[in-house]
């Protein structure tokens, strides 16, 4: 078997992956390295060709790839290591190696001091769901479809329904617009957006695609191409109100009903996964239960801005680099991270107080919307760290900055308050 | 117009069966379809499950067949190789009443011949299966029923009958069937006239629309809907076994087993319907099978599921299987009313109908040069590390991981498309290698699968079809 | 005329009624802070949009270029722009930001490649 060894083993070379490595490097790591299985480096970002990243990192609108390719130049010019081509099947935390297999060099095995795990996501399908109906051709995930448009010149259909008014759904109705198909509607189980207000506004209202909040698909029809679906208004529970089922006439459906974490090698790598997340349970350097195994980006948890991917990856990558070098902080206590009022998760999942004091950015998401909240962070009834937010919103993650010299105690409970 | 001997119509698991059985014979075959692809319709939409047949009506032809197919599995599925398992049913009694007709279960399996069937204790029940209902009071154990890849199983059988002559006329809808002086004469399909002398009737869903063209539809088919769950091979609960409920009167009733893959397969409903084509799911058959099965495994995790499918069984009218030949119409035999033990006993059949034919007086030779087994797809994730890498070293295409939640290689998609009745579609891709059929359901490897399709089979991309024409998958480039 | 324009400067998203003509504004309601009047006078007046597509690379099918313009084009114009956009075709090597369409549909602004490719 071909052999490499590095100190910092990034798998996956999207915005994740890149950022990591970058900061490993710059940590002073080495030799790091990068597997990915595509052909190219960028990931997900090189089918995003639409723009709106990077305004939190870099103050500037810009497209998928420009944001990328920000990254992937640093990679190259400080000599970062990569692996294309090269699909993971084994992490192996005991031995400290990856396994890999490559078109080129066959299996590979590479060993590392650290390993840093960045698959980032998988889309959920119209299965995970459970929509009745048919199986014909033209049922895709809002991503597959815009890897076909955006990447393989291939139109999936012309008349189209959406399921899910997440931010991949609106971007979607917004190309197939622009390249001449007819987008009917977008379908929202909930009452509320659950992408950026600004999609809404630049992907719907302005080609008059009618977002249908409240509602859902029921039923698709079709023998062998989708010939239209069924949408119900749901009651408050969710459930549709068949009597009120329309028949909607297209030959496409998309489906973008959320993400979740690619956790196949993290199970693989038997880290400790968290339920609600699905993706690796971690700490403010982004370490799972493994010593040797960080995680970050979409694999962690699905976010809302690759901006705040890149800032948590370097963290990643920042102490994947110090572990491989032996310039770990020393452990003096863990502190669970608990979820309070209105709060679904958070992450990290807990923190360390090392011997060092550090400012920990802790992302939270709450569970449901709301207006004129105060955000806190509490050990006891002793506030550390609280921010107003005028609006809060399942769908935009929040966070609160806090100093690890200011727990007490063994846990910090985050919570989302209404303010009166 | 082609000439042969003998036109089997249905290339489903009984149709490739008889195809097979055929071709030890010098005898030509032309096996024809109104499907693209190999592998019929009931044939590719059921629950996996090799029966034993203990729960068969007595006496019948049913029972005859499935019980004599059972033991010929481990030997054809080594020839052929299938993957097939035998891992056995148990049947648990939860409720009291439920427990009291276990005697009459097993006294049914005895007059079928079954004989192996066993009672079993609740404690070695719940050993047996941890997952089980705690409530069990006992049930029974059936050691040979066993599960198997259907699709490879269809494959393999025409693949081998193939290898051994028999043609495929496949996306050729019969439209009618000709005879003369009370004999066959010729079958018409869409794709041209074949002059025959015999033609089997294999037709499942659709048989009886065949024999209404010679004049024998003295019965209808009724479809039987079954709707399932799949569930994801890393689910939360997980059974070893293929659990049953205690059949009622009406129904067999929903079951949970594990597919020859790993996943958990949940279901079926029975609801008899008048189309033979609408194979969708419905909230109210999904909702029944969550309620019924959560009796007998409660922790049955639902949410675990990657698809959820429906298959249509062909049930007769009157019921029963059939096999029938007629004196005013040499050369025509007829099948009806195979239905859910109809993959089980395919190749039982198979067997029976040549034996049929030959004391009717057909006059077949044996061949001395039937090829007797079969190489399948390698499968690249099922090798050691060391096979993994001669593999790769061999053909760099093994290193190209395309459907990543079954880890398939473009090694594997290729030998899928480039074989003998190789896959031309995005489905039949999937039932010859498994990509698509993991957690993400072709969400990443689907756009690949059509681009290598395209190449290969040297098209553009439009005319990739997910199954049959009109199954298009997009419309073509964008630029 | 009068329009609710939703801002998106910010996550907030504040609805703002703005009244006025085609070229001038004469009462904006409903705005949280000065970015948003500033947002929503432009948007009525003249709304614009970056515009991000592909363009078809020169003997590759199954290949295409992403591209975006360098600036903002008025929304009115962007399937003006699509259909030209649809009729163009690049030659490699492209280095990111290199103009593939310049003043697109005389509106000033180019249509540039997103990345490289060699």
């Amino acid at each position: 078997m071909y052999n490499i060894n590095c100190d910092v083993a990034v798998i996956g070379g999207g915005p994740a992956g890149l950022a990591a490595a970058i900061a490993a490097k710059k940590e002073g790591a080495e030799k790091v390295l990068i597997i990915e299985r595509d052909e190219s480096l960028g990931g997900i970002l090189q089918q995003c060709i639409h723009p709106g990243f990077g305004l939190t990192r870099f103050n500037e609108e810009l497209t998928g790839p420009e944001y990328y390719s920000r990254f992937t130049e640093e990679v190259s010019s400080l000599g970062v290591e990569v692996l294309l081509n090269s699909m993971v099947l084994e992490v192996n935390d005991s031995e400290k190696t990856v396994i890999c297999v490559n078109k080129e060099y066959g299996m590979t095995k590479v060993v590392a001091k650290s390993i840093v795990l960045a698959m980032g996501c998988r889309e959920r399908t119209r299965a995970n769901i459970v929509t009745p109906g048919t199986r014909p051709a033209g049922i895709y995930t809002a991503g597959s479809a815009q890897r076909l448009i955006n990447r393989q010149n291939i139109m999936v259909g012309k008349k189209i329904v959406i399921l899910g008014s997440g931010d991949i759904g609106m971007i979607m109705a917004r190309r197939m617009t622009l390249e001449g198909a007819n987008v009917v509607m977008v379908v929202e189980l909930m009452d509320y957006l659950a992408g950026l207000t600004r999609n809404k506004v630049q992907c719907l209202d302005d080609f008059n695609i009618p977002l249908k909040t409240s509602h859902t698909i029921t039923k698709i029809v079709g023998d062998k191409r989708v010939e239209g679906v069924y949408v119900a208004p749901v009651d408050e529970n969710k459930k549709p109100i068949l009597e009120k089922e329309e028949f909607v006439a297209c030959d496409t459906v998309l489906f973008s009903v959320g993400l979740i974490p690619e956790n196949e090698l993290s199970k693989n790598a038997e880290v400790e996964i968290c339920p609600v997340t699905n993706g690796p349970v971690v700490n403010q350097y982004m370490q799972t239960s493994k010593e040797a195994i960080f995680a970050c980006g979409n694999v962690v948890h699905v976010n809302d801005l690759v901006d705040n991917v890149s800032a948590e990856s370097e963290q990643a990558g920042k102490y994947a680099a110090r572990l491989a070098m032996g310039s770990f902080p020393e452990k003096e206590k863990e502190i669970a991270v608990k979820t309070g009022r209105n709060v679904r998760y958070t992450c990290p999942h807990k923190l360390i107080k090392s011997n060092e004091n550090e400012k920990v950015n802790l992302y939270f998401r709450v569970l449901a919307p709301e207006k004129s909240v105060k955000l806190i962070a509490r050990c006891g009834e002793e506030i550390i760290s609280s921010k107003k937010e005028y609006r809060v919103n399942p769908g935009e993650m929040n966070n609160l900055c806090i100093e690890t010299a200011k727990i007490s105690g063994n846990e910090i409970v985050i919570e989302a308050l209404k303010e009166e | 117009m082609l000439k042969t001997d003998v036109v089997v119509i249905g290339a489903g698991a009984v149709g490739c069966a008889i195809a097979r059985e055929l071709s030890k014979y010098n005898v030509n075959v032309i096996v024809v379809d109104k499907n693209e692809d190999v592998g019929g319709d009931a044939s590719k939409s059921n629950s996996a499950i090799i029966h034993t047949g203990y729960d068969a009506a007595p006496g019948t032809l049913e029972s005859q067949l499935v019980v004599a197919a059972n033991p010929m599995y481990d030997e054809l599925c080594r020839d052929l190789d299938v993957p097939f398992k035998r891992i056995g049913a148990i049947l648990p009694a939860i409720t009291e009443e439920q427990f009291e007709k276990l005697p009459e279960i097993k006294a049914k399996a005895f007059r079928n011949h079954v004989y192996d069937v066993e009672y079993m204790s609740r404690d070695e029940l719940l050993k047996m299966e941890p997952e089980l209902n705690p409530e069990v009071k006992g049930g029974l154990y059936i050691p040979r029923e066993s599960i198997i890849d259907p699709f490879i199983l269809v494959q393999a059988l025409a693949e081998n009958a193939f290898a051994n002559g028999v043609e495929f006329l496949l996306g050729a809808k019969v439209t009618d069937i000709k005879t003369e002086n009370g004999k066959i004469k010729s079958v018409v399909t869409e794709k041209g006239e074949i002059e025959t002398t015999y033609v089997i009737n294999s037709a499942g869903l659709y048989c009886d629309e065949i024999a209404e063209m010679v004049d024998k539809a003295d019965y209808k088919v009724v479809a039987r809907k079954g709707q399932f769950y799949i569930l994801d091979n890393k689910t939360s609960c997980k059974v070893n076994k293929i659990v049953l409920p205690i059949p009622t009167k009406i129904t067999k009733g929903k079951l949970m087993c594990p597919t020859i893959h790993g996943n958990m397969l949940v279901g079926p409903t029975a609801e008899d319907q008048p189309s033979k084509t609408d194979k969708s799911t419905s909230t109210e058959g999904l909702d029944s099978i969550a309620k019924d099965v959560k009796n007998l495994v409660p922790n049955v995790n639902l949410r675990d599921t990657i698809t959820q499918y429906s298959g249509l069984r062909p049930n007769r009218n009157p019921e029963g299987l059939n096999f029938n030949m007629y004196d005013d119409l040499f050369g025509y035999v007829n099948l009806s009313g195979v239905r859910s033990t109809g993959l089980t006993l395919s190749v039982a059949m198979g067997k029976y109908v040549v034996e049929q034919l030959l004391l009717s007086g057909a006059g077949f030779v044996l061949k001395d040069n039937f090829i007797k087994t079969r190489k399948g797809i390698i499968k690249f994730s099922e090798q050691t590390k060391e096979v993994q890498e001669e593999l790769v070293k061999e053909n760099p295409l093994y290193g190209n991981i395309v459907c990543r939640c079954e880890t398939i290689t473009e090694a594997e998609i290729l030998d899928a498309i480039k074989r003998p009745l190789g896959a031309k579609s995005v489905d039949a891709v999937k039932r010859r290698v498994r990509a698509g059929m993991g957690r993400c359901q072709g969400g990443f490897c689907g756009p690949k699968v059509i681009e290598i399709l395209a190449r290969e089979l040297k098209v553009s991309p439009e005319e990739i079809n997910k199954n049959d024409p009109g199954s298009y998958m997009n419309v073509g480039r964008a630029r | 005329m009068e329009k609710e324009i939703i801002c998106t400067v910010c996550p907030r998203g504040c609805h703002i009624k703005v009244v006025g003509d085609d070229k001038n504004v004469q009462s904006l309601e409903g705005y949280g802070c000065k970015r948003g009047v500033d947002y929503a006078t432009a948007e009525f007046i003249s709304p614009v949009r970056i515009l991000t597509t592909t363009v078809k690379i020169d003997g590759n099918d199954a290949d295409l270029l992403p591209v975006r313009s360098n600036k903002p084009l008025p929304k009115d114009k962007l399937f003006e722009c699509m259909e030209i956009i649809r009729k163009t075709s690049v030659k490699l090597p492209i280095k990111q930001y290199d103009v593939v369409i310049s003043n697109i549909c005389d509106s000033g602004a180019d249509i540039v490649a997103s990345k490289s490719v060699l």
